[in-house]
């Protein structure tokens, strides 16, 4: 198991340096230049000029990269041209945002996506199967800004039944020694606060979940059939275990192992839809200051902020693989 | 041991009551007043489009900074209400000597600093100070960018051209409410000028403690100092709260405040960049009001309730044509081209209610607008024997103008540019479209190259000052432009500086009738700018300039 994670970690530093060669040419690509887009519409060309020399964009690419680099290895991300700000304040500053909101997000897909899959691979061609196919084909084709305006248009705009932008009330005084607005409402006992912080996750969360819920739900009731006709059920069925026993521990257990790793890979594609999603409801976290830095030609945000999401996308697949393998022992030997 | 109704019970919780619970609370109150604003009605909620770009605002050039700092600080000169004239603000009078090199500041007595420093003249000239003495980064225009345009330079500069160039030389503390500030040449615009964020009074105590000037970095990059992020202090009626930056911004009143308090007692500054999330904020009742309203959505809110609050413009669109292109450098195509469009129906179709047509590069509010310039009125007939004078019959012209950008003297250009084109067609003018993404192709297009022909570009004025318009166009050869034209250049660069104020304005009217002589490109509109808010929201300040400070503001319960 040790092993298994120092291989595991051994392979990450390669991937990264790959990724930073090809995060670093994509962002020097990029039309224009960030000099015109802090300085404004009037910059004289020698502003630009000294812009370009503050920041070092005027020197060769591979002295940049190299620089970069050395400065990565240090812990240094760079400036954000945009805040003046070191790029990883920026990153921690905002990524306790975005946790809280695709833990939400993972909740509703882990909560409603297993037993509405489990359901659907139960009663396989009943209403409930039907339903559920439908739900989840909608759920992976329907866009996730789509869903995510529609679902802002019709219960934030249209009903008021929840907010429409941002983390919290922004007549709301609250206290955050944590940086997630519910827990810290929870810590501080400043109810209202927490109460405040969850109803703004609502909408988010829900569009953030439903592409997830939806895959969640395939995988789950293709295991579970799949499981369900497997032999070793029917020799458990055989060996006179009770129906609930067999249906519990031996199809569930066994059926959970792919949704565990769908689970697992779902978590980046939370980072990714984190960009459209907060950036649709104004949520101040990691995918919204990384849409604004496209638009701002933030090259030192998108570089780092990328490669940080690279990071934490790699680190929470480890774990996924490091529990798949807590469940199912065949792992550990390899 | 569980069985599966308890496992799928038990995830249906999980997931359905995140949704079914959060709605019931907002339900049955419904409406859009609670929830959001109903913890006491002294919260001013106003949406910002970006973070400010430093809280120290000598260091700062945006508009989402200074709205910010309008709160916090004060200068020593304001604006009268609802103008772009300068009014006595920290300073109560002042007098300039004849020679336009001394200008000596009767300042307000009484007022302090949020950190109970006092204001004073010693205050007074520790801020001129500070700004001329920046040294390294911070005379980069993207920190000081207003000290220099204005004053011209620093004491000195590591950039040669720079050098010695400013025209600030000392400040005196006569006594402790008068202060005086000597130039080593004239300025006029500078009372104008003082009204600027840029050069409000900070606390000098709270300036060294926080160490404002310390820019760090390893010359790669800035990093503002702890001053500029989380200490900013000033005289105004506002402190300063909290920042989470891309969250919000938070004040508070400040309690010892020399004016009046007014009833707002904490603002909040959620930043919301995209401009329908701003709408659809204020529409689920989530904010007061916010700035920059598009044109398409004024009537929308206006008919859902909500007030919609004009700005006078203080600004100006106009067509530019680029003398680089051999065609548009024949005075007779410009005057063609000029006479082709029918600025009224420009206007009306394209342009926010109140809009003005333009005759000038400067709005009527600004001293040297010239009412008797040549102004090309719409005559098709003339444009057509103009160009067949000019040999130029079958013209086809290319005409760059920008995509998926509001601006506030443009809100729509495709728009704009649709109904020009219709207009120079009818005249016989074949035109070649080109349309680029705002930021950076457009403007590297058509500032930092020669290869455009008729383009589409504005400006909003920073203070009441006339070279701020036309300085800023027509100060010297420029690509935007194409031409070199020294006499013209020289006629705006002599006004600047003329002493006397009547002269001054008389020298900037000649130098606005040349320019509309020369035709460098053709002045369209000044466009209302438009605020919206909850019908509740009374009495805001709305200033051509942005000059708006919230304590005369009150909210409904």
């Amino acid at each position: 198991m040790t092993r298994l994670i120092l291989r595991r970690l051994a392979l990450l530093v390669p991937t990264l340096l790959g990724l930073s060669v090809l995060l670093f040419l994509w962002v020097r690509a990029l039309p224009g230049g960030p000099a015109t887009a802090l300085l404004g519409e009037r910059a004289t060309p020698e502003a630009v000029s000294r812009i370009n020399e503050l920041y070092g964009f005027d020197r060769p690419l591979v002295e940049q990269y190299v620089t970069w680099l050395g400065q990565l290895v240090q812990g240094n991300f760079g400036v954000s041209t945009r805040t003046g700000r070191p790029v990883l304040d920026e990153f921690l500053a905002r990524f306790p945002a975005t946790i809280e909101l695709s833990l939400v997000a993972l909740l509703v897909a882990v909560g409603v996506g297993v037993p509405l899959g489990y359901l659907a691979a139960r009663r396989q061609g009943k209403l409930i199967d039907h339903a559920a196919v439908v739900t989840s084909l909608l759920g992976v084709t329907i866009p996730v800004f789509f869903l995510a305006f529609l679902l802002k248009w019709l219960f934030a705009v249209q009903l008021d039944w929840f907010p429409s932008s941002g983390r919290q009330d922004p007549a709301m005084v609250a206290t955050h020694p944590t940086g997630f607005y519910v827990l810290d409402g929870i810590l501080t006992r400043e109810w209202d606060a927490a109460w405040d912080a969850f109803v703004h996750l609502v909408l988010p969360a829900l569009a953030l979940g439903t592409i997830p819920l939806a895959i969640i739900a395939r995988i789950t009731r293709a295991s579970v059939i799949d499981v369900q006709h497997a032999d070793y059920v029917r020799t458990a069925r055989a060996k006179g275990l009770s129906a609930t026993h067999v249906r519990s521990r031996v199809i569930l257990h066994n059926a959970m192992l792919p949704v565990a790793t769908t689970i697992g890979l779902q978590v980046g594609l939370l980072l990714s839809g984190a960009v459209l999603t907060e950036t649709v409801f104004a949520f101040p976290g990691v995918g919204k200051f990384l849409a604004d830095a496209v638009f701002n030609l933030d090259y030192a945000v998108l570089q780092g902020f990328i490669l940080l999401i690279a990071v934490v996308y790699a680190l929470v697949n480890l774990m996924v693989d490091v529990s798949y393998g807590l469940i199912d022992p065949r792992m550990r030997t390899r | 041991m569980r069985n599966r109704w308890q496992i799928v019970a038990g995830g249906l919780v999980v997931g359905l009551a995140l949704t079914a619970c959060a709605a019931s609370d907002r339900d049955p109150e419904g409406g859009a007043d609670d929830g959001a604003t109903s913890a006491g009605r002294d919260t001013f909620i106003f949406a910002a489009s970006a973070d400010p770009a430093s809280l120290d605002p000598a260091f700062a050039s945006d508009g989402e900074s200074f709205r910010v700092a309008r709160q916090i600080f004060e200068g020593l000169v304001g604006v009268e209400p609802g103008t772009a004239d300068p009014a006595p603000l920290l300073a109560e009078s002042w007098e300039v000597s004849d020679d336009g090199l001394e200008y000596t500041f009767a300042l307000k007595e009484d007022v302090t600093f949020h950190d109970g420093t006092p204001f004073d003249a010693e205050a007074v000239c520790f801020n001129f100070e500070r700004w001329n003495n920046f040294t390294g980064v911070l005379q980069s225009e993207s920190l000081s960018y207003y000290w220099q345009k204005v004053n011209g330079g620093f004491a000195s500069s590591d950039v040669e051209t720079l050098d010695g160039t400013g025209k600030y030389e000392s400040c005196e503390a006569v006594d402790a409410s008068t202060a005086v500030v000597n130039l080593q040449s004239p300025l006029p615009e500078l009372i104008s000028a003082l009204s600027l964020p840029s050069f409000s009074m900070q606390s000098p105590t709270a300036l060294e403690e926080y160490d404002a000037d310390g820019v760090t970095g390893d010359g790669e990059a800035p990093v503002l100092p702890e001053y500029a992020t989380g200490h900013p202090t000033g005289t105004g009626p506002f402190t300063f709260e909290s920042w989470s930056p891309g969250e919000e911004v938070v004040l508070s009143a400040y309690d010892e405040y020399w004016g009046e308090q007014g009833q707002v007692r904490r603002i909040v500054f959620p930043i919301i960049s995209d401009a329908t999330a701003r709408r659809q904020a204020l529409q689920a009742g989530d904010i007061d009001g916010y700035d920059l309203v598009g044109p398409a959505d004024v009537v929308a809110l206006e008919e859902a309730g909500f007030q919609i609050v004009n700005r006078d413009p203080f600004n100006v669109l106009y067509l530019g044509m680029n003398q680089a292109n051999p065609d548009l450098a024949e005075p007779k195509v410009r005057q063609a081209i000029a006479h082709a469009i029918n600025k009224e129906a420009l206007v009306a179709q394209t342009l926010p209610e109140g809009t003005e047509v333009a005759t000038n590069f400067v709005p009527p509010a600004v001293a040297g607008w010239n009412a008797d310039v040549e102004t090309y009125d719409y005559d098709p007939d003339r444009a057509r024997t103009l160009l067949a004078e000019a040999g130029k019959s079958d013209l086809t012209i290319d005409f760059n103008y920008p995509t998926n950008v509001s601006r506030p003297y443009m809100p729509t250009p495709e728009q704009v540019f649709t109904a020009i084109e219709a207009d120079l067609e009818a005249v016989g003018i074949t035109v070649n479209p080109v349309p680029d993404p705002w930021n950076p192709e457009y403007l590297d297009k058509i500032q930092g190259g020669t290869e455009h022909g008729l383009h589409l570009l504005g400006w909003t004025g920073d203070y009441n000052d006339t070279y701020n318009f036309i300085g800023v166009f027509f100060g010297g050869a420029s690509n935007e432009w194409g031409f070199d034209n020294p006499e013209l250049f020289a006629a705006i660069n002599d006004a600047r500086y003329v002493a006397d104020v009547d002269e001054q304005t008389a020298a900037y009217e000649e130098a606005n009738a040349a320019i509309l002589e020369f035709l460098p490109g053709v002045p369209l509109a000044h466009p209302v700018p438009s605020l919206a808010f909850k019908d509740d929201v009374q009495g805001y300040p709305a200033s051509p300039v942005q000059d708006e400070v919230y304590n005369v503001i009150t909210l409904g319960d």
